[in-house]
C-alpha cells in the first residue's frame, strides 16, 4: 500500500488520515506525555498535531521529506506553543523546511527514507551515556543545564556527549549528502 | 553575507529538540534564518527527533480519529509573509523591533554602550546591545549560556571577527574580550540564560581593569 501521508497529500483521502492517526497518534501522545503533558492534554495535542498534518498535507507533497520527521517538527512546535503562547518564532522549523526544500535537488528526495533509516541505526548504536543525553533533550525537552542536573554531570560533559553523538550521526549520513 | 561563526552543535541539537530556553531559542532561530549551513544541519538534527518519536512505545488513544474539517486545503503553514525579514533583521526578531534598528529607544548603560530589552516569553533575557567603535563588548562570561548575534557592524576577539549573521556561542568558561571594530556602531541581539544586568557586568569589568 502506498505511503498514507503521500495518499493524504495527493488525494486528500480520509481513509489515509485514519491510518496515519492510528500509526502516529499513539506515538505523538507518548511524546507529549514525556514532555510533561497529562494524558488528556497529550491526547488533545496528538489530535491537533495530526489535524495540522491533514491541513498541511499538500505542503508535504512538495517537500518529500520523511513523514516521521515532519510529524515530529509539528508536534514539537505545538508543544512549545502550548508552553509559551506568544513565542513569535516557534513556527520557524516548518518554515525552514519549506525554504530548505527548494535548495534540495529532486533526486535527493529518493534517499530520504534511506537517511531516516541510517539516523535510526546510528542512534541505536550510540553508547548508553550518549543516547541518554540525546533522549532527554528530544523527548523530555530538557536544556543542557537541566540534563546536567538530572544526570549529576558537569555541563561541559553533557554538551560534549551531544556533540559526539551528533558527529556520529552526521558521519552515518556522509555519503548520502 | 558570508557567515563564519555558527551555533555550537550542542546548541543546534537543543534547538532542533525544542529544548532551548526561550531567549536562546530566539537568537538561534534568528541565526538559522540567516544561515543556510545551519538550516541544513537542522534538517539532519530533526531526523533524530523523528526517529526517537517513531520508536516510542505507543500510548493508547482514548478517542477515535477526530472528524475532519472538510477536505485538506492548500494551507501553506504560517504564511510566507510572516517569515519575511526586514532589512538587517531576520524574521524571528523583526516583529519585536518595529521600525528597524534606527528607531530603537536605547538605554544608556555606560560610555559607548546601550541596550534595549526585547519582550520575550519563556526563560532567559533577550536584548539588543549597541556598542560604539573600539570599545569592549560587555559579556557576563559565567553563570549560564549566552548567544550573541551580530546585526550591524562587527567585533573581534581571540576567536576571530564577527560580522552580521555571525553568532558567538562560546562555553561560559571561555574567557574572551570582544572589541568592536572602528567602522561605526556594532549592534547585536544577545540572549542570556541567566538574566544578569549588564550594569553589574560593566562595573565588574571596570573593577578588573582597575586591578581590584
Amino acid at each position: 500500500m502506498a505511503d498514507p501521508l503521500r495518499r493524504l497529500a495527493e488525494q486528500a483521502d480520509p481513509a489515509a488520515f485514519r491510518e496515519l492517526y492510528q500509526t502516529y497518534g499513539p506515538r505523538v501522545k507518548a511524546y507529549m506525555m514525556r514532555r510533561g503533558a497529562d494524558p488528556a492534554t497529550a491526547e488533545d495535542l496528538a489530535q491537533e498535531t495530526l489535524l495540522t498534518v491533514w491541513r498541511r498535507a499538500s505542503l508535504y507533497a512538495s517537500e518529500k521529506g520523511s513523514a516521521t520527521t515532519w510529524i515530529f517538527t509539528i508536534a514539537r512546535n505545538l508543544r512549545i506553543d502550548r508552553l509559551r503562547r506568544e513565542m513569535p518564532w516557534q513556527e520557524l522549523p516548518e518554515g525552514r523546511q519549506e525554504q530548505a526544500s527548494s535548495e534540495v535537488a529532486p533526486d535527493e528526495a529518493v534517499s530520504e527514507k534511506e537517511r531516516q533509516g541510517r539516523v535510526r541505526l546510528a542512534l541505536a548504536a550510540l553508547p548508553p551515556d550518549q543516547h541518554a543525553v540525546v533522549a532527554l533533550s528530544y523527548l523530555e525537552g530538557l536544556s543542557h543545564g537541566e540534563i546536567a542536573q538530572r544526570l549529576g554531570l558537569p555541563l561541559g560533559t553533557v554538551k560534549s556527549r551531544m556533540r559526539i553523538a551528533y558527529q556520529k550521526i552526521r558521519e552515518a549520513l556522509e555519503d548520502l549528502q | 553575507m558570508s557567515i563564519t561563526h555558527h551555533l555550537d552543535d550542542a546548541t543546534l541539537m537543543s534547538f532542533a529538540a525544542g529544548a532551548l530556553p526561550g531567549a536562546l531559542a530566539a537568537v538561534a532561530a534568528a541565526h538559522v534564518a540567516m544561515c543556510p549551513r545551519c538550516r541544513r544541519e537542522l534538517a539532519t538534527l530533526e531526523r533524530i527527533g523523528g526517529a526517537l518519536v517513531a520508536d516510542l512505545a505507543p500510548v493508547d488513544l482514548g478517542h477515535a480519529a477526530p472528524s475532519l474539517p472538510g477536505p485538506a486545503s492548500a494551507e501553506r503553514g504560517p504564511g510566507a509573509n510572516a517569515r519575511a525579514g526586514v532589512g538587517e533583521l531576520p524574521w524571528p526578531i523583526a516583529g519585536m523591533v518595529a521600525g528597524g534598528l534606527d528607531a530603537v529607544r536605547w538605554r544608556r548603560l555606560g560610555i559607548g554602550v546601550w541596550d534595549h530589552v526585547l519582550p520575550i516569553a519563556g526563560a532567559g533575557k533577550l536584548r539588543l546591545l549597541k556598542v560604539s567603535p573600539l570599545r569592549n563588548v560587555p559579556e557576563h562570561g559565567h553563570g549560564g549560556a549566552e548567544l550573541t548575534l551580530v546585526l550591524r557592524g562587527s567585533f573581534y576577539d581571540a576567536t576571530g571577527r564577527y560580522a552580521p549573521g555571525d553568532v558567538a556561542d562560546l562555553d561560559a568558561d571561555v574567557a574572551h574580550q570582544p572589541v568592536t571594530d572602528k567602522e561605526g556602531d556594532c549592534i547585536c541581539v544577545v540572549a542570556s540564560e541567566t538574566p544578569e544586568e549588564f550594569r553589574s557586568v560593566l562595573a565588574r569589568q571596570w573593577q578588573r581593569w582597575r586591578g581590584f
